[in-house]
């Protein structure tokens, strides 16, 4: 167990009577490439809301860096290392580009430290991301293309030892698919914990090293690529009967 | 200390003595007056804007948390009559308290159910004031000012100083924040609290020192206004005017930076003041009111926004 950096043990969360997640378990490991996928609606993003701290699961608990993380604020999971792009982006409108990736530099990963290193550090982020000569633009000015690498980015400005990409890649163009892909391989190779959800199938495929399947709230596959590709209920589950 | 940080201490100083001055020098006690309801919009105005334009909750209630303050020190000036900076403090408090409270409301509140909940309390708490005999009940009490303060000829040049020094304290106190790392997350949280928190940005430790610093400024204001106005009833204390001009300066201000309510309360409380002696004091509403239509709809970033964007034009032609 103790070489997991996320356990997720029999986690259930209701919305009334409808129940998004029943009883479902991941386990991602140290520095893993893994992928999360399943039709819309299975459940998958409510996950990430429950991993993340944007949502209470109601039964089960969450386990991070052997820390139970189950009952705490979303910035302490923050801080603590789990960071998140959002699938419809949600970019601080005021600032510009620099200025929104300097929010969690400033409070995730550094605490409260302020000034020309941290825009360092930004600059350093957004050339990773080529997106360098958009750093004093509002971003009121961005395209939908762009605010979705600033999620990204702003993401990776957490510092975070693990990091979910909530469909980071929704819309993109096959090169910017294949750039933000090389992006977080390298990212994987100097460490970091990946958690990617995806309908982009050639995406989460090629990257992931396992693949949980979800529909309508529970787990009903886990596997490598190719297990996945292969397995019947995931066809039926995509496909119907 | 970096060179802002002093430059705006030695301006802030200044302004404070120069107001000192200015009282051994003018004698005509309706421009103390008139100059003592504009500081207190400004206090107000930048009080309200530190959670409406900073962490963009709107409140409706500015006249509960005035009034509290006022209401504070008028139960205080019936038991013991303490010395002025008492009620300050005192008034300060109960309004920080009520603020801190109206703070736990953001956990289930957000936009415009958090600002009828504003104006709810400000209703309810008018009607328990209405009902408390003590400080007056509904018919209103009369407060006797000191009849003498040292170094000043008399009261109303003395209440006159207290609110331009409070006036610069507000003003800093904005500015203080704006400039911090609790601005930065306050400018997140109003942008996008989902994010902001996502972040890293402790969203409710945030909103709650919002809340309640915005609160005890706005008591701090009301303190004196009994010793102001010499007869207090909650009609007057409790009235709507506090919440939407304290709402309509920053507006028509701009609601980013700490200049924005400064300018704001100066222009309108002001225009106001000229327009309740020259045409009436009913006109005053109407020239809010319209100019606060007119912002909104062709110049929502207010007059600091409009002046950046004619200066950013400017700039670029030359280029």
């Amino acid at each position: 167990m103790s070489e997991n950096l996320l356990d997720v043990h029999g986690v259930t969360k209701r919305f009334g009577g409808f129940s998004a997640l029943t009883k479902v378990d991941l386990h991602v490991k140290e520095n893993e490439r893994f992928g999360l996928i399943g039709p819309n609606g299975s459940g998958k993003t409510t996950m990430i809301n429950c991993i993340s701290g944007a949502l209470n699961n109601d039964e089960g608990n969450i386990v991070f860096a052997g820390r139970d993380i189950t009952t705490m604020p979303a910035y302490k999971r923050t801080r603590l290392g789990i960071a998140r792009s959002f699938q419809i982006p949600k970019p601080f409108v005021s600032m510009t580009v620099l200025e929104n990736l300097c929010i969690p530099l400033e409070y995730a990963a550094h605490q409260h430290s302020h000034g020309a290193e941290l825009q360092g550090e930004a600059m350093e982020i957004l050339e990773i991301m080529s997106m360098a000569d958009k750093a004093d633009v509002r971003t009121g000015g961005l395209t939908q293309i762009e605010l979705r690498k600033l999620e990204l980015a702003r993401a990776m400005a957490a510092k975070p030892r693990l990091l979910i990409s909530d469909e980071a890649m929704a819309g993109l163009s096959n090169t910017e698919v294949d750039d933000i892909l090389e992006i977080l391989v390298r990212l994987n190779e100097e460490g970091l914990t990946v958690i990617m959800i995806e309908h982009i199938m050639r995406a989460v495929m090629n990257f992931s090293e396992r693949i949980v399947v979800l529909d309508a709230g529970e787990k009903i596959a886990e596997g490598t690529p190719d297990e996945i590709v292969n397995n019947k209920d995931v066809e039926r589950a995509y496909l119907g009967a | 200390m970096s060179n802002e940080k002093r430059l705006f201490l030695i301006v802030a100083a200044v302004l404070v003595v120069g107001a000192f001055l200015i009282t051994t020098q003018m004698e005509n006690r309706f421009y103390y007056k008139a100059a003592y309801v504009v500081l207190q919009y400004v206090v107000l105005a930048t009080a309200w804007n530190i959670l409406g334009g900073y962490t963009g909750y709107v409140n409706f209630g500015t006249a509960a948390f005035f009034a509290m303050g006022a209401y504070t020190a008028v139960a205080l000036i019936k038991t013991w009559k303490p010395p002025l900076y008492v009620l300050l403090i005192s008034g300060g408090i109960v309004s920080g308290l009520l603020g801190l409270g109206i703070g736990y409301l953001t956990l289930r509140l957000r936009g415009v159910f958090f600002s009828i909940a504003t104006l709810a309390l400000a209703v309810v708490l008018q009607m328990v004031v209405s009902n408390w005999d003590y400080v007056g009940g509904g018919a209103g009490t009369a407060i006797l000012k000191p009849r003498s303060v040292p170094l000043f000829s008399n009261y109303d040049e003395f209440l006159f100083f207290v609110m331009a020094a409070l006036a610069v304290v507000a003003v800093a106190v904005a500015w203080l924040i704006e400039k911090s790392w609790v601005g930065r997350g306050m400018a997140a949280i109003r942008d996008n609290e989902e994010a902001a928190e996502c972040m890293g940005v402790p969203i409710l430790k945030i909103k709650l020192f919002a809340t309640t610093v915005s609160g005890a400024l706005m008591g701090i204001a009301g303190a004196p206004f009994s010793y102001f106005v010499v007869y207090i009833e909650p009609t007057s204390a409790f009235h709507l005017d506090y919440a939407v001009n304290s709402l309509a300066m920053p507006m028509i201000g701009g609601t980013t930076s700490w200049l924005g309510p400064l300018v704001g309360a100066v222009l309108v409380g002001t225009a106001q003041q000229i327009a309740t002696v020259t045409l009436s004091a009913e006109m005053n509403l109407l020239i809010v009111g319209s100019l606060l239509v007119g912002f909104v709809v062709f110049a929502p970033d207010g007059l600091v926004g409009l002046f950046g964007k004619i200066r950013a034009r400017l700039v670029g032609k030359e280029a």
